[in-house]
């Protein structure tokens, strides 16, 4: 059988810098093909090269997809090529979808362009599609514009417009990141049985858990080149190439508390970190029990909204109590309740004892730094005038420790002259944390701080955390929606979901025993290495 | 090409307040000086722009004329943007039905046209220079103060402000380190464009013979001295309007530089 998509020595290069050299597959139909690397390895512009989309000088011994030389076709053949042939899935739902067009419209578009169904036939092709790909009442649905449907909706819109006119190709560019888990499973589930259905799929992510669930091929890409490839279980159970082997080390989930997800050299013996942070001061045993952070039956509602109802927690001092649910679930207004910057409409938090919801914020003023935060998304956390060094100043209460700090948190102090939003995801995240450890709290509240990152850039700032909480006895309450990130960082752990408290206990008795259906359907569709 | 746009701007702009702090160095000679004799001479060498009715040279009178018309622009943008500051932050800040209130209020002045406000200022008022750069701030107050307000809103929310509340910073610390000068950010671009915006208003006052009254050397007041002799002297008209042109221009190629530079830094 010869494959239906062949690429031999690919590169692309945009002026003089090549993006992307020396790739080479083949994709069968009926295959699935994951290329995997962090974001600038150029496995998005490997993908858009196949497309005829990715602009630059684009150079191949072969590309070719059924009896088309890609590189040579003209742009019309290229045009009808796409939306029939190939379908290709992008990463963000949101802006692929026109905002003000009813989602069953976009979706037409390409029966509209490539086929020859009259309208009628046409809505009712739309209508049929959205119910393939697992939308609730399609016809609804298809009358609605983006924003009214949720992330997972949305992406599965988009999919159904990809797959409308039966293409023999589906390229999917990370169809999954940003998407909840169980929502995830549903997307994965889908492509394959598309797959099954006789779809050649090119599979592209940064994590290898989600698409070694897929892919029975997979290609491992970093800096512009394949630096392994073969078939999926081989590359997994065996890894070649030092590269492949961190990926893989990086995936959290199923690993123990404090192990490490990459390779650099362990912080124990802790102190990399010399003068400016003081070590925790050393409690007393009788402290050493006590509750730095609790929270008494909070209630919060928004209009009819129930966003958080009736949740109570208690947080130790070095502990970290991590708490894990989809979007909606009210774990992010849970965290701004403890942060006090939204009052409860009932119960209360206290912190080292002393109440702090239910007083003036005056009165909290003074212990605000006993009590820090790092957001999902850091880069707007900062003030956009100010440099790296000027947030870190301000946070600390003068300049003199920001090189150090910089260095606790792994970044070089060259960097403090620099703007945030120059620097990467990673290192943004980053100086977020040496921000929030500068006025020396006890606890840190990390609102889903790793899940727009890399796995790769993830793991590192996992691993960074955990140092930092040995290091300066420091508590977490660790909020995330990813199942994995928060079993391998929680001692403690609260399953929640609409608002309330489904389950909740040690980590791995909850985890590895679960009583609830939600916790147990969530560990299913959590993606796992094999 | 845009960066000769802005610096063709800078430069004209540059030249611009050297006539206007020191109008002897580009024109010596004294523009309320008459000489009948040598009345509506056609630009020569000896008269740049010609000469008017009463044979007093036009360059120098545009020159001379340049400190009043920017002093009137830059005046009546600051008294502009300094209510509009006050309004929108009023709004953006203050509780809902503060906001609600002073929207409207915003919206009723938004109902007028801005120059028929100025007229109406002035009417109650009296004309004159400093009426009439009053009248301009306050038809261009609610325009500023509209973006003021939208701009307060987005930063108000924005995370970094919330991140600031977490690290213990009060209300105060908060307004001043952050969100003022957020603010402040995107006003400086509006202020540039508003000058020359401003200029050309009180020019059409001074011409309406609402502001600046002859003899004195305004362009606007020039314009409509001018306005008589259009079909026969051209050249009485065409060279404050050329200036008046050119600051508006110039400001205008300024702030959108600026712009363009403080969007992708």
């Amino acid at each position: 059988m010869t494959a239906l998509v062949s690429v031999r020595e690919l590169a692309v290069s945009f002026g003089a810098a090549p993006v992307v050299s020396g790739v080479s597959f083949d994709l069968q139909p009926a295959q699935c093909v994951a290329i995997v690397g962090e974001s600038g390895s150029g496995k998005s512009v490997t993908a858009r090269a196949l497309l005829g989309l990715t602009g630059g000088t684009v150079t191949a011994a072969e590309l070719r997809f059924d009896t088309t030389d890609i590189t040579d076709a003209s742009r019309r053949r290229l045009q009808r090529l796409r939306g029939r042939d190939i379908g290709f899935i992008s990463q963000g739902a949101l802006v692929a979808l026109d905002p003000l067009r009813p989602v069953g419209r976009e979706i037409a578009d390409s029966l509209r362009l490539h086929g020859s169904l009259s309208a009628i036939d046409r809505h009712a092709r739309v209508l049929d599609l959205l119910a393939q790909v697992g939308v609730p009442n399609p016809a609804l649905r298809a009358s609605q514009r983006p924003d009214e449907l949720s992330g997972g909706l949305r992406q599965r819109a988009v999919i159904a417009s990809a797959i409308a006119m039966q293409p023999r190709l589906l390229i999917a560019d990370e169809p999954t990141t940003a998407l909840d888990t169980t929502v995830q499973a549903g997307i994965l589930d889908l492509l394959e049985r598309l797959r099954v259905e006789g779809a050649a799929i090119l599979l592209i992510s940064h994590d290898l858990a989600v698409v070694s669930r897929l892919a029975s091929h997979l290609l491992v890409m970093s800096g512009g080149s394949v630096v392994e490839s073969g078939p999926t279980e081989r590359v997994l159970a065996d890894p070649q190439h030092p590269y492949t082997r961190s990926l893989i080390a990086a995936v959290p989930t199923g690993r123990a508390r404090f192990e490490r997800l990459t390779s650099g050299p362990a912080a124990e013996p802790a102190p990399a970190e010399p003068a400016p942070v003081e070590p925790a001061p050393v409690e007393p045993a009788s402290l050493e029990q006590r509750d730095v952070l609790a929270a008494d039956r909070l209630c919060r509602r928004f209009g009819s909204l129930l966003a958080v109802d009736d949740v109570s927690f208690s947080l130790k001092r070095g502990r970290t109590l991590g708490i894990v649910g989809e979007s909606g679930s009210g774990k992010t207004t849970l965290a701004r309740l403890v942060l006090a910057l939204e009052q409860p409409d009932s119960g209360d938090v206290s912190l080292l004892g002393e109440p702090w919801t239910g007083v003036r914020e005056s009165a909290r003023r003074a212990r605000r730094p006993r009590i820090g935060a790092i957001y999902q998304d850091a880069l707007s956390s900062f003030d956009p005038r100010w440099t790296v060094g000027r947030i870190l100043a301000d946070a600390r209460g003068g300049a003199a420790g920001v090189p150090v700090l910089l260095e606790s948190v792994g970044l070089s102090p060259d960097i403090a002259g620099r703007r945030p939003r120059h620097l990467s995801g990673g290192q943004q995240q980053r100086v977020a944390i040496a921000r929030a450890i500068a006025p020396r709290p006890d606890i840190l509240v990390c609102d889903e701080p790793v899940s727009s990152l890399d796995v790769s850039v993830q793991a590192q700032v996992l691993d960074l955390l955990d140092d930092l909480q040995r290091s300066l006895g420091l508590s977490y309450l660790f909020i995330s929606h990813d199942l994995g990130v928060v079993r391998h960082m929680s001692d403690d752990v609260l399953v929640m979901r609409d608002g309330h408290v489904v389950e909740s206990g040690p980590t791995e008795a909850v985890f590895g025993a679960p009583q609830h259906e939600y916790t147990k359907g969530l560990i299913a569709a959590t993606p796992q290495l094999p | 090409m845009r960066r000769v746009l802005l610096w063709t701007g800078v430069a004209a702009l540059a030249f611009l307040l050297v006539a206007a702090i020191a109008p002897g160095l580009v024109a010596p000679a004294d523009p309320l000086a008459i000489h009948p004799t040598q009345s509506f001479r056609a630009p020569s060498f000896a008269h740049l722009f010609g000469t008017d009715e009463s044979g007093r040279d036009i360059f120098t009178r545009v020159i001379h004329g340049t400190g009043a018309s920017l002093l009137i622009g830059i005046s009546a943008t600051a008294i502009g943007v300094g209510l509009a500051l006050v309004f929108g932050l009023l709004a953006g800040l203050g509780p809902r039905w503060l906001d609600f209130g002073t929207t409207r209020f915003l919206e009723v002045l938004f109902a007028f046209p801005g120059l028929l406000l100025a007229l109406l200022f002035i009417v109650v008022y009296g004309p004159g220079v400093m009426t009439s750069t009053i009248a301009v701030g306050l038809a261009t107050a609610p325009g500023y103060a509209r973006i003021i307000r939208s701009r307060v809103l987005v930063v108000r929310r924005a995370p970094y402000l919330e991140a600031a509340t977490v690290l213990g910073r009060g209300w105060w610390s908060r307004l001043w380190r952050h969100l003022l000068p957020n603010v402040a950010g995107s006003l400086f671009v509006l202020l540039t464009l508003g000058i020359g915006q401003s200029i050309v208003w009180a020019s059409s006052l001074s011409y309406l013979g609402l502001g600046a009254v002859p003899p004195a050397a305004e362009w606007g007041a020039m314009l409509s001295a001018g306005r008589t002799y259009l079909t026969s002297f051209w050249w009485m008209t065409f060279f404050p309007g050329l200036f008046i042109m050119i600051s508006a221009v110039a400001t205008t190629l300024v702030g959108r530089g600026l712009q363009q530079r403080t969007r992708h830094p």
